[in-house]
């Protein structure tokens, strides 16, 4: 495996590994992996760096969907204008082009039911490309990114054993 | 003594208690402790074993199997040593399955020793050998091995430890608690020892997986080795399975039938479900396996790099999930630094003298842990050296 490839499996479940740690891990010099990891960040393939949150614990009563929308594509783009415009939107947290019965995922939030509404009928609904959309609400989160929402992952094992 | 203990056999009450356990004591009654005194990987076992285990169960797999365990597994067991170590065995009379690598180490010495006969144990190594070789009715002889050779075993060091009585040597490789390997040209000088001297080998192999420069070298693979030596290995270390307890032996069939007897009558078979388990590790779990090996390694090199940092002198060790660095800097012995590191620091190491007379001014600190433990641990043990050197 390559070093970049070393570096973002590392970064992928923990992005707050510094470049001196990573390094130290992967046996490689500071530098060397500080200047991938500029160079990755330069070229897009790292776009930034999230946390992943666990909302509900806040007491956050803000309310997420994944639409499926299906759509006409257009000649020459395809896909790809209308995916890019809907991208745009604030409130859209992802857009995913999909195999099967329906083209685009999109991913919501908003404070309300209202707010989720109000976005697919009057901004999406209204694209002229776009000729249904199916809207499903989603309930609760059991695993995000690797993380189990509501698991006991202490060390279960005894504290000193030969 | 109470008055009970006039019914314990004598070879009992003259095995001392283990050493750990009594660190498991105190450490087990402090709160808030980072533990570098694990013997275990830190991950769960992959989950497609888990489920193949649960599956197997829906089946109604809750049986006996045969003594030597399934067949199935045992053929397995002979295509992953033919892989990896280059030794062939035949699945049907060479390979026994058996409760973890401990009851293999067990049985094979009951099957082999007469009373006092000499078994060659590396020191330090794991605890049960010596015990082990006592309850058996032998005699324990400690071959020390040294800082300054990397925890390799030396020829010259284990001739000067034979006598007439010597029968059996035990290789332990990568080593538990030091990391230590032992390369082709050092097992091959020990080959050259063990035949001159008509020794057997029985080599426990359970970190082989773990070795992070280089692939393992067993010494089965040596010419005219292979009836000579007792390969153990298991599921524990690399795919994260210790409590499945699921080991197996392969060697001559003569020894393989010997231990086969005492087996029977005393364990029977080995528990079904870890064995279904046991065959998805070796059938399916390879590449998760390996992912973990990576992670140790990660890990290795960070703790190496901290104790550099701290000035905890240690050698590189290129195997199992320890490093055992030396505390002569220090004004204690192994004993009192882990004492007083637990209690002034709450860190947990193991002293080295749990694992024999040569680990005295060394501890024992197990890198399976996460990376945010390990680098706390380090600024905790080099507060620790700043006030104690």
């Amino acid at each position: 495996m390559d070093l970049q490839m070393k570096i973002l499996n590392l970064i992928e479940r923990d992005a707050r590994l510094d470049a001196a740690t990573i390094a130290t891990m992967l046996g490689e010099d500071e530098a060397i992996v500080a200047a991938l990891i500029k160079k990755m960040e330069d070229e897009k393939i790292i776009l930034g760096y999230n946390t992943v949150i666990n909302w509900d614990k806040m007491g956050d009563q803000s309310v997420t969907a994944m639409i499926e929308v299906k759509m006409q594509p257009e000649r020459e783009v395809g896909f790809n204008r209308i995916a890019e415009r809907i991208c745009r939107f604030p409130e859209v947290k992802s857009v995913k082009l999909m195999s099967g019965t329906y083209d685009l995922s999109v991913i919501v939030t908003g404070k309300t039911m209202k707010d989720i509404s109000w976005f697919v009928s009057h901004k999406l609904s209204t694209l002229d490309q776009i000729q249904s959309t199916v809207t499903l609400f989603i309930l609760k989160t059991y695993k995000q990114e690797h993380f189990m929402f509501n698991d006991n992952d202490d060390d279960k094992r005894l504290v000193v054993s030969p | 003594m109470s008055d009970m203990s006039r019914y314990l056999s004598t070879t009992v009450k003259t095995i001392p208690p283990s050493g750990i356990r009594k660190f498991f004591d105190l450490v087990s009654q402090t709160e808030g402790v980072i533990s570098l005194g694990v013997g275990e990987p830190d991950f769960v076992t992959p989950w497609h074993i888990r489920e193949a285990c649960w599956y197997s169960l829906e089946k109604g797999y809750t049986m006996y199997t045969s003594n030597s365990g399934l067949i199935e597994l045992r053929e397995e067991v002979a295509a992953y040593e033919k892989r990896k170590v280059g030794a062939e065995y035949d699945p049907a009379r060479e390979i026994l399955i058996t409760v973890g690598v401990s009851e293999a180490v067990d049985i094979a010495l009951r099957a082999m020793i007469e009373p006092g006969d000499e078994v060659l144990i590396p020191d330090p190594s794991y605890v049960s050998y010596a015990p082990g070789t006592c309850l058996a009715f032998g005699k324990a002889v400690p071959v020390p091995t040294y800082d300054a050779d990397q925890y390799r075993m030396r020829a010259d060091v284990l001739e000067s430890c034979i006598t007439p009585k010597s029968k059996i040597l035990i290789l332990t490789f990568p080593s538990n608690p030091t990391g230590a390997i032992m390369e082709k040209a050092d097992l091959e000088a020990i080959a050259e020892v063990v035949k001159k001297h008509d020794l057997f080998v029985i080599s426990d192999e359970i970190y082989s997986e773990l070795t992070y420069n280089g692939k393992h070298c067993s010494i089965a693979s040596l010419p005219g080795m292979r009836d000579r030596t007792l390969l153990l290995n298991g599921f524990s270390k690399a795919y994260a399975m210790t409590g499945w307890r699921i080991g197996y032996a392969c060697g001559h069939p003569d020894i393989i039938a010997a231990m086969t007897k005492i087996h029977q009558y005393t364990i029977m078979c080995a528990p079904i479900m870890a064995q279904k388990a046991a065959l998805e590790a070796l059938r399916h779990g390879e590449e998760e396996m390996l992912k973990m090996v990576d992670n140790y390694n990660y890990r290795r090199r960070l703790l190496l790099k901290g104790f550099q940092e701290i000035g905890l002198e240690c050698f590189e060790p290129q195997g199992a999930f320890y490093c055992f660095p030396s505390i002569k800097s220090t004004p204690f012995n192994s004993e009192d630094f882990c004492e007083k590191l637990l209690k002034e620091e709450l860190v947990a190491v193991v002293p080295g003298n749990a694992f024999g007379n040569s680990g005295e001014g060394f501890i024992r600190c197990c890198y399976a842990a996460s990376v945010k433990d390990l680098e706390e641990a380090i600024i905790r043990m080099g507060n620790f050296l700043n006030r104690h050197r």
